[in-house]
């Protein structure tokens, strides 16, 4: 029984994780408060017309790990979430040559088969191997970690669960899941590939959200993390969003509100109001106080933990894990506004390459070169850039013949040498950009508008502490039973009533969401 | 030169054949026509529910009836009260023998007091003739004489205000209205076989090229995609539409009574106008059967996803989906009792889905009844759970708006 006014889960940030735990709270009849800092929803899963016309996905641009049992449970299509194919990848190479990955086999492998025959061949073998470890772990995105030192009754439940579950690998899966979780992906690679434009291509999905080059040991775990998604394969939960990534949100918010979901922007939360130890409501910055029996953070960790709730209430040990959790942002994005659709050298005209992503990334060096000027405090002089071109995916993008690119860029480091500023952000710009008409030499006179986003951007916009976009990265040392912090992996927090639910928990980030339902699912638990 | 011992190629075939570089031609109603454009369906299929697809609809039998009695004959083979279809309206109908079992279904448009355009699935100049003893009336058929193009997506108007002379804004669902475009006669419907906001055109068939290459460059901007009928045929099962040959039989064409359908058992009832005057053909039968009830209904089943996953999890697979809609029969059974069957399944993309179109005895035809269908799992039969829905699965608000 919830007394008038207030609330059983008060959930604080409406990014698609929170959104999600609500919905799954008021799916189980509880009555769920969601508070926003920002007007709008959606939190990094955001659609914005930054011009008049043009509509960007300012910060996530791609879905490819939503859980298909959220698209169901929510209902997410009958609220709008439609999810459209981005069937190609094209590398454009130095050479004036291309290396292409399209939506058919054959295609793909008689493309492949133009650079290295070789690789044709080991790329049929690589991506059922790469796909049968994805199915082998994937069972792991819907378990609650166990603590591995606890004898509880509820760890060793879960200890069970995972035993029972490794029981069921072969002895050959094992072993390959221990080397991928270890290995850099450059040496896993390596092992497969020769022609270099593929490895580097390929190594791209390692790196992404990390702050670690191609050749760092762990980034194979990350590229196989991205994996995940096409296994889903028939149910298609990878691809462009219908609106950009905000239309996920959109789609989630509705079915929220439709289960009766209450979620209030503009409404910045400043801290958890703690009485008797127990988190019992927030304290909003206008003064306002409001009250509910648990509240769920879906902010990042260290916001949810470091900010929100003052140090006394938080074990020493918990609040140092936290503040060691590397949350280094390592990524930046420029969204364009384009007159007319780029040309790329290696493939002119308009054609298929428009509507699936464009990748700069024509070697493993050339993205390890990419690291190396992070590494020392610079942002990459030849970035490596992952670009889509939303407005051919879904014309309501912009205006008819007009256009808008996003491309993600790596590496921008958080830590930049003196500090992001205008100049810098510009300077930063200005290399994405020049590193794009080295391929699409009319990309600077189709600009009509143009968006830098730094990771400093990305905190200041989105409120993601450090700018990165996974809210911590997915390091061996930060995933499983060690997110975001030692025997709190199980979405409780050591403040009875708080709850942790975002990328910053298990399984990690990406637009997928399963952070959100399973606290949503473990607040559920306690309450039985 | 069109061979004699081929298939007919449509009035656009000299633009589609380059088009369909996969070789995927299909055959309807003696032509050729392009099955898919892509080695894969999901840009056509995406044009229809984002974009707009410019779809060849040529070999659809097109008969023009004129005359005084003209609505009479309409009014005598079809169960819709002709007498009310204003000019400028298009009643969908099917039409029965006088066991008022469905003989075939399509399009009537009213094209003027005494002139009206059928369009059918078979030919049916033979039935036209026969019921139009005795009236004051001229049935021409036009089939290779029109074209047809059938633009279908929520961007389909904006493309057709950009190279029509006048506005679509005002033509409203089921209507239809002269217009020009690329400086050529046409008619334009706003009908279609997707259930999405869709206009079809209808042309001289010398007149074909160059409103195919004006739509083309006028819907550049808006993503228009050539799309094969493969894709329309996963559209079609999402709007509840059903297809000759594939989920019912013509009554001419049945070697069985049981393979006979009549529209109450088709969904149809509301096309069956009762209470208009006078005789039509199968009026007696179709009384009856209002009376009496239909002894069973097509209507929709969703199929659960968890089920899917249980029934492929078994033997250690995620659960697979065929690429494009499925022509063949599956049993469907209450409780292990056969109680029906599906005639078309399809993955729906749009609704995240597995669909069917489902014939049930009846009462198990009742939405929110539980059935199980089955599916064959590494060459063995297995019972996948579903739910009894209404029709249509999918029907975007812009449809009618």
């Amino acid at each position: 029984m919830t007394a008038a006014g207030t609330y059983d889960a008060i959930v604080i940030g409406a990014g698609h994780n929170g959104l999600v735990a609500a919905a799954y709270l008021a799916r189980a009849g509880r009555k769920v408060l969601v508070l926003e800092r920002r007007e709008i929803v959606g939190g990094a899963t955001v659609t914005r017309e930054l011009f008049p016309g043009y509509r960007f996905t300012e910060f996530s641009y791609v879905v490819s790990l939503l859980r298909p049992e959220i698209v169901r449970e929510l209902e997410l299509p009958r609220h709008g979430l439609k999810i459209l194919p981005l069937p190609s990848t094209v590398t454009p190479l130095d050479n004036g040559d291309y290396l292409a990955a399209w939506d058919d086999h054959d295609l793909t492998r008689r493309e492949l088969y133009r650079h290295s025959p070789r690789d044709a061949e080991a790329a049929d073998e690589y991506s059922r191997v790469m796909a049968r470890a994805a199915k082998a772990i994937k069972p792991i995105l819907g378990l609650v970690p166990p603590d591995p030192s606890s004898l509880g009754w509820k760890d060793l439940r879960r200890l069970l669960r995972l035993g029972r579950y490794g029981a069921s690998l072969s002895a050959q899966e094992i072993y390959r899941i221990a080397r991928l979780t270890t290995q850099s992906a450059a040496d896993l690679l390596d092992e497969w590939f020769e022609f270099d434009p593929l490895k580097g291509t390929k190594s791209a999905s390692g790196i992404i959200g990390t702050f670690l080059g191609p050749r760092s040991p762990g980034t194979a775990y990350v590229l196989l993390h991205h994996y995940m998604g096409e296994i889903d394969g028939a149910f298609r939960a990878w691809g462009f969003a219908k609106n950009g990534t905000g239309g996920v949100a959109e789609a989630i918010a509705r079915s929220a509100r439709a289960l009766g979901v209450e979620i209030r922007t503009g409404t910045p939360v400043d801290k958890v109001v703690v009485r008797g130890g127990r988190a019992c409501g927030v304290a909003l910055e206008n003064g306002d106080e409001l009250r509910a029996r648990v509240v769920l953070s879906a902010v990042d960790p260290k916001r949810s933990f470091l900010q929100m709730v003052d140090a006394q209430h938080l074990p020493d040990e918990f609040v140092e894990a936290i503040r060691s959790f590397r949350v280094r942002g390592s990524s930046g994005k420029v969204n364009l506004a384009l007159s007319e659709l780029p040309q790329f050298t290696c493939l002119p005209g308009e054609g298929p390459l428009h509507r699936g992503a464009i990748s700069i990334s024509p070697s493993v060096d050339y993205i390890e070169r990419a690291y190396d000027d992070a590494k020392y405090g610079r942002f990459s002089q030849h970035p490596y850039i992952d670009m889509i071109i939303p407005s051919m995916i879904d014309r309501d993008m912009a205006p008819p013949g007009h256009h808008v690119m996003s491309c993600f860029v790596q590496y921008a480091p958080y830590d930049v040498e003196g500090g992001w500023d205008d100049a810098k952000r510009e300077a930063f710009g200005e290399t994405v950009i020049g590193t794009i008409e080295r391929y699409a030499p009319n990309i600077r006179r189709a600009i009509v508008g143009k968006q830098v986003i730094t990771p400093a951007d990305i905190e200041r916009m989105a409120g993601i502490t450090g700018g990165n976009i996974f809210h911590g990265e997915l390091l061996l040392h930060q995933l499983f039973f060690l997110r975001p912090a030692p025997q709190w992996a199980d979405f409780r927090t050591p403040l009875p009533g708080y709850y942790f639910g975002a990328s910053g928990a298990h399984p990690g980030g990406g637009i997928m969401g399963a952070p959100g339902k399973l606290a949503a699912h473990e607040i559920l638990k306690d309450w039985r | 030169m069109a061979d004699l011992h081929q298939l007919k190629r449509t009035p656009f075939h000299e633009r589609t054949s380059r088009l369909c570089l996969p070789q995927n031609w299909r055959r309807w109603a003696g032509c050729i026509a392009v099955g898919s454009y892509d080695l894969g369906l999901d840009r056509e299929y995406w044009a229809i529910r984002n974009h707009a697809a410019l779809i060849d609809v040529s070999p659809l039998m097109k008969y023009s009836i004129e005359g005084p009695d003209a609505a009479r004959l309409l009014d005598r083979i079809t169960p819709r009260n002709i007498q009310k279809l204003a000019i400028g309206q298009v009643y969908y109908t099917g039409w029965c023998d006088d066991d008022g079992k469905l003989l075939d279904d399509g399009t009537v448009t009213r094209l003027g007091e005494q002139s009206f355009r059928l369009t059918s699935a078979e030919p049916s100049l033979r039935w036209l003739a026969m019921n139009a003893v005795g009236l004051q009336v001229t049935v021409t058929e036009r089939t290779e004489q029109m074209a047809a193009l059938s633009l279908q997506g929520p961007k389909s108007r904006a493309i057709l205000n950009r190279c029509c002379e006048s506005s679509l804004d005002g033509l409203k669902f089921f209507r239809m209205a002269p217009n020009t475009l690329a400086g050529r006669p046409v008619t334009i419907s706003r009908t279609g076989y997707t259930g999405d906001l869709g206009y079809e055109i209808w042309m001289d068939a010398a007149d074909a090229l160059p409103i195919w290459d004006a739509l083309i460059q006028a819907g550049h901007d808006y993503g228009i995609t050539p799309c094969g009928i493969l894709a329309m045929d996963m559209a079609r099962v999402e709007a509840g539409l059903f297809m000759l040959d594939v989920d019912y039989t013509a009554a001419t064409h049945a070697w069985i009574p049981g393979q006979k359908s009549s529209p109450y058992e088709m969904g149809l009832g509301w096309t069956v106008n009762l209470d208009k005057p006078g005789y039509f053909v199968g009026r007696r039968a179709l009384e009856r059967e209002a009376r009496e009830g239909s002894a069973w209904k097509l209507v929709g089943l969703e199929v659960d996803w968890e089920g899917l996953e249980r029934v492929y999890g078994e033997v250690g697979l995620p659960p697979q989906i065929p690429g494009m809609a499925v022509r063949s029969s599956l049993p469907v059974s209450k409780d292990g009792r056969q109680v029906g069957y599906a005639s078309t399944s399809t993955w729906s993309p749009v609704l995240k889905k597995y669909i069917a179109l489902v014939h049930l005895e009846r009462p198990h035809y009742e939405p929110g009844t539980r059935l199980d269908i089955e599916i064959t799992v590494e060459h063995r039969r297995r019972q996948a759970p579903g739910t009894v829905v209404a029709l249509p699965f999918y029907e975007p608000e812009w449809k009618k708006k």
